[in-house]
């Protein structure tokens, strides 16, 4: 066990370098600098700011400084927002956007989990059906759709929830989490009944049922373990996704959350704002690709002998 | 078992529901009796140093935190006393005198003197300070050549403290404009001890605009600055004009999304918004006591045409392009009515100019012209590409501009969106045919609109180069005796400019804001400018029932 | 207790039957039958929008602007004065292609790849997944505004940028179900038969990890519908007066309370084509569900 997570994150090394040198010379490539605006800067005016970040030096000694920065944890300093370091606006976002993420994760597990394992105990039945639809709503409805949708209703209409901000007044974290985790609820109620369905059908289940077990507990006890399968596999990529993703959502409801400050970067071609949030993502993506892999694991019985346990 | 944890369940949502409901009192009923102004800023500010921003949110909180010599008076756009008790202008118009009011202060108790401004011009030119706006200083002795690096020695620019509150300028040539400039953010005067004390003077990222460290000579001082949530500023008791500001503090947001905007407006989260969607427009427009605000803006819409491409490097196909365009109809139907069409590269009415009458709608004309160019009813048309970057309105005019090419002239033309950067990059690059772009008046003179034309410009990203123009624009035009002539020789310029075609005119910019009807002392203006020191919320105003 | 599971061996060596089977089961279930209907239905109408769709999609009309459904204009008007369900109408050509080829890109790629690395294990295995831990990573706006300015804009790159970053997932998700099946009795089983790796992903592993995938891929058809819109925003994709679903469902967001039924239909459009989807894709699962159709 111990030496699975140490192998990958012996292997989270080169992942992370290659991310790092290809997206440092990939937005460096992109057309339009951090510097353009719409309003022609002069040469002059143009040559001082590259010189201020550095930009005037050769490719090859800037990528070195750069990996000399990140190596004491430096992102170094955004085009951006003069004045503000990387690590700062990081430190500003990610709080937030995990929280967001979090309880958008809570929602899809909440709706899509119920509505699949529910599906799944009477397939091809009303039950089945009417469960499925309804979790599905959330991905014919993207965010940009049913983030304004709600807030119409909720905010505007029926004035019960505040129409943005997080954490300012009261109930304004509901209507963002909904938003954001319905999307992901339809995939976790597709794969939790796709995988319950794939595991009633197997034989210990048949062996427990043989056993004279109530249906919910064979359910609980047994299947779940291995109907969740997929859907932990997906949670992994799924919460990293939910991260980078929620971006849509903060914006239509003014979150200071990371997800803006990512996009921003993007579009503003703030170099060191976009390595610092890619690199700080690609950890993320990595670790909790792992720690998928390993609830995956652990829920397998056949693969938990693998590390060992038993 | 499973029914208590249903129990449970319900008890949560019940009671985050209820939670949920008393929110009580909107921003905008509480900062009316607060007398805190709730103000939608459209975005993030990237900093708050008047000499490294560049945008208008940043203005805006700037322009709250510190003051220029002069100020705008928000009704006339006329300059009023900042830290200048008065000005003089020389005979001649190549020297100003400006007499510091000894009452202006910096907020941490420091007087003000014309010293700071000499440094802070230095630091506002210095090339190392990367300042995009220097050039707002170019017409004073010598500046250029220090911003441009081709002098080191400051003293050689033409501004010196003649005493602790006496300030001296020499302009290179008469510029009837540059009062109003000292109202811009490059021109502010900033606090040496502070800057020094964190940083060297030209460093773009220092912390001195920290809440904890900034130190400003504006009407309020910063108090909170919530990354991407909300900047918040108090009345500050050390500005020396502080018994005229009324409100006690603003707090601006940093509202992006339009749609969002208007939503917080509608819930009265906000007392005035940044913007107004334009499906929005028709539906605030029909209420009796509109908060819809719709005014004049010093800035054009236009289209830019590379005159170096085929089919563009034809005159007659470039006015047979511009001839085409029912701007009216446009304006009318798509822009719900919300713009000014235009005809020509100035707002009309820029400080009395009214610009000259060259061309206007005319389909029979436009065909004629581009039959006579060799494509007759469209034969033989090679085609052509309009660059735009991506934005809803953008989009919306280019859909209906290339139908109506499309039935005027028979012509096809495609659309590109790119993305802002790469827009840039092309329009940079010269690498589109047609372009879509904007340019907004940083002062009020016809001058900040035709010089963008002169043979290789910055802005002028066309390819048009005339001698004669150039001549008009930078000869002539500074020397003329009075505004008459001067406006004499910007109608020949600007009549020869419409008449080659590098651009096509579409619309008049106008500002559109939902502005709560609380809110008093923010006139419209053709600047767009809000001077906050005249802004005052109504305590008593109460939704009518 | 392996008896079933060898049968399936027998079973699945002749492949044919296998599909015979499916489509009988398949033609069983009422539901994944509409689904298919309507599918079709919708196909046949994008291969013949360009003859029978009442308009032209240009075609404007300024004065008359955003008008509610009528008997000229049965789903109503945009903002042009276009009529809406000639816009819905060539927007499904531009998605149902962009959804489905997109789509079986991601699924070629992601399927075969998370196959590879599952059976494989060892080294192999974690090169391949850290391989798309990478292009997890990676900032996707960048890599399309690049991939745009270097190749220029053409359907084909959407297709290939679209698949490119939804393999990804599905690779995880394939890698995860070969992982658990291979030390499953059957597998050992047919690699003690000696049958060559390549066989045994195709003929065992691949069906039997059918159902997650076919979930998923119906799954990922809607959103990369949806993720074509963003695209064209950023520049790929398609141009005005072209449309899609995406693009006529981010236009009518923005404009749902003063002209719903510019959001309405189109949103309906891209529903019934995901509940279709879902429908055939739980009855394909089902049909090819060899040990539950057993039961």
């Amino acid at each position: 066990m111990w030496r699975f997570v140490g192998s990958r994150l012996l292997q989270a090394i080169p992942v992370l370098l290659v991310v790092i040198t290809v997206t440092f010379f990939l937005v460096r490539v992109a057309p339009g600098g951090p510097f353009a605006s719409e309003k022609a800067v002069i040469p002059e005016v143009k040559a001082a700011l590259e010189a201020q970040y550095g930009l005037n030096l050769p490719l090859y000694q800037q990528y070195t400084a750069y990996l000399g920065d990140l190596s004491r944890g430096d992102l170094g300093p955004s085009f951006k927002y003069p004045g503000r370091s990387v690590n700062e606006l990081i430190a500003a976002g990610f709080p937030v956007t995990a929280e967001l993420a979090l309880y958008a994760l809570l929602v899809a597990l909440g709706i899509g989990g119920i509505a699949g394992v529910v599906a799944a105990l009477r397939p091809n039945t009303a039950q089945d059906y009417i469960s499925m639809s309804a979790a599905m709503i959330g991905i014919c409805m993207p965010s940009l759709l049913l983030g304004p949708l709600l807030i119409l209703i909720f905010g505007v209409y029926l004035e019960w929830l505040p129409v943005s901000g997080w954490g300012d007044i009261p109930g304004d974290k509901i209507l963002p989490s909904i938003t954001l985790g319905s999307a992901y609820a339809a995939y976790i109620a597709r794969l939790s009944r796709a995988g319950m369905l794939e595991v009633m059908s197997q034989d210990y289940i048949r062996t427990a049922r043989a056993k004279g077990l109530p249906e919910w507990q064979v359910v609980v006890r047994h299947a779940l373990r291995g109907g969740m399968i997929p859907v932990v596999a997906f949670l992994g990529p799924a919460f990293a996704g939910l991260l980078s993703g929620s971006f849509v959502v903060e914006t239509i409801f003014q979150i200071p959350g990371l997800g803006r400050f990512y996009v921003q970067a993007a579009f503003n071609r703030d170099y060191t704002m976009i390595l610092g949030s890619t690199v700080f993502l690609a950890v993320l993506i990595v670790l909790f690709n792992l720690l998928s892999d390993i609830i995956a694991a652990w829920m397998n019985p056949r693969l938990r002998s693998q590390f060992g346990e038993h | 078992m499973r029914l208590r944890a249903l129990q449970f369940l319900w008890v949560l949502v019940a009671s985050l529901a209820l939670l949920a409901c008393g929110s009580g009192e909107s921003n905008v009923i509480q900062g009316n009796r607060d007398g805190i102004l709730h103000f939608g800023n459209g975005t993030e500010p990237q900093g708050l140093d008047p000499h490294v921003v560049t945008g208008i949110p940043e203005s805006h909180i700037v322009h709250a935190l510190f003051e220029g010599l002069t100020v705008k008076n928000p009704y006339t756009l006329e300059s009023e006393p900042g830290v200048a008790r008065s000005w003089e202008v020389s005979e001649d118009g190549l020297t100003i005198a400006f007499h510091l009011n000894p009452q202006a202060r910096w907020s941490n108790g420091d007087p003000m003197t014309a010293q700071d401004y000499v440094w802070s011009w230095q630091r506002a030119l210095s090339p190392a300070m990367g300042n995009q706006y220097a050039y707002m200083l170019y017409p004073v002795v010598n500046a250029e050549a220090f911003a441009t690096g081709k002098l080191d020695d400051f003293a050689a620019v033409g501004v010196k403290a003649l005493n602790e509150h006496t300030l001296q300028v020499q302009l290179n040539a008469p510029t009837p404009y540059f009062i109003q400039l000292m109202d811009h953010d490059s021109t502010f005067a900033v606090h040496r001890p502070t800057i020094e004390k964190y940083g060297k003077a030209t460093d773009r990222f220092t912390p001195w605009t920290r809440v904890e460290n900034i130190v400003g000579n504006g009407p309020f001082r910063l108090t909170d600055w919530q990354l991407n949530r909300r900047i918040t500023v108090a009345k500050s008791d050390t500005y020396w004009d502080h018994d005229r500001v009324q409100l006690n503090g603003i707090v601006f947001y940093p509202t992006e999304n339009i749609s969002s905007e208007e939503r917080m407006f509608r819930v009265g989260q906000l007392h005035y918004t940044q913007v107004i969607p334009l499906n929005k427009i028709p539906v605030y427009r029909a209420m009796d006591n509109s908060p819809y605000v719709n005014a004049p803006y010093l800035g054009t819409y236009y289209f830019l045409l590379n005159i170096n491409k085929a089919p563009l490097d034809d005159v007659r196909v470039r006015q047979a392009l511009a001839m085409a365009v029912d701007r009216e109809r446009l304006n009318n139907t798509v822009l719900h009515g919300s713009n000014v069409p235009a005809y020509t590269i100035t707002p009309p009415g820029t400080l009395g100019y009214q610009p000259p009458a060259v061309f206007k709608h005319d389909v029979a004309r436009a065909r004629q012209l581009l039959a006579e160019a060799g494509y007759p009813d469209g034969k033989g048309w090679p085609g052509l590409e309009l660059t735009y970057n991506t934005s809803e309105s953008h989009l919306k005019i280019a859909v209906a501009l290339q139908q109506m090419w499309k039935d005027a002239l028979n012509i096809d033309v495609t659309l590109a969106n790119q993305e802002w950067k790469v827009y840039l990059d092309s329009i940079d690059q010269m690498n589109f045919q047609m372009a879509r772009r904007g340019w907004i008046g940083d002062y009020v003179d016809p001058n900040n609109f035709l010089d963008l034309f002169l043979c290789g410009g910055g802005n002028n990203n066309t390819g048009f180069c005339d001698p004669r123009y150039d001549e008009m624009i930078q000869r002539r035009a500074p020397q003329a005796k009075n505004r008459e002539e001067r406006y004499a020789i910007f109608k020949d310029a600007e009549t020869l400019l419409m008449e080659q075609m590098p651009i096509i005119p579409i619309y008049t910019y106008t500002s559109n804001h939902l502005i709560h009807p609380s809110v008093q002392g923010m006139p419209s203006n053709l600047m767009d400018s809000v001077n906050f020191k005249y802004v005052a919320l109504d305590k008593n105003w109460k939704a009518q029932e | 207790m392996t008896t079933p599971a060898l049968t399936d061996i027998a079973q699945a060596e002749q492949g044919t039957s296998l599909w015979q089977d499916a489509w009988l089961r398949l033609r069983r279930n009422r539901l994944a039958v509409c689904g298919l209907a309507v599918l079709v239905c919708f196909i046949l109408i994008a291969l013949l929008t360009p003859w029978i769709a009442p308009y032209g999609y240009a075609q404007q009309n300024l004065e008359l602007g955003a008008a509610p459904p009528s008997a000229a204009h049965w789903l109503g008007t945009d903002i042009f004065g276009r009529d809406l369900l000639t816009q819905i109408m060539f927007g499904g050509r531009i998605s149902l292609a962009v959804g489905f080829i997109a789509t079986a890109v991601a699924l070629l790629i992601g399927v075969t790849w998370g196959a590879i690395a599952g059976y494989a294990g060892g080294r192999v295995d974690a090169v391949m997944m850290r391989l798309v831990d990478i292009l997890y990573a990676l900032p996707f706006m960048i890599f399309i505004v690049l991939l745009m300015v270097v190749f220029g804009r053409n359907m084909l790159l959407l297709f290939l940028a679209i698949g490119a970053v939804e393999w990804l997932t599905m690779a995880r998700i394939m890698r995860a179900q070969v992982q658990a099946l291979r030390q499953q009795e059957f597998v050992e089983a047919a690699i003690s038969l000696g049958l060559s790796p390549a066989a045994i992903i195709r003929r065992h592993l691949i069906p039997n990890a059918l159902g997650p995938i076919i979930v998923y891929t119906t799954l990922t058809i809607p959103s990369v519908m949806l993720l074509e819109a963003f695209l064209s925003f950023l520049g790929l994709g398609v141009q005005p007066p072209q449309t899609s679903w995406g693009l006529l469902i981010s236009y009518g967001a923005e404009t749902l309370e003063e002209y719903p039924w510019l959001l309405l239909y189109p949103g309906l459009a891209l529903t019934l084509t995901l509940f279709s989807l879902n429908f055939l894709g739980d009855g394909l699962r089902d049909a090819l569900d060899v040990r539950g159709a057993r039961d």
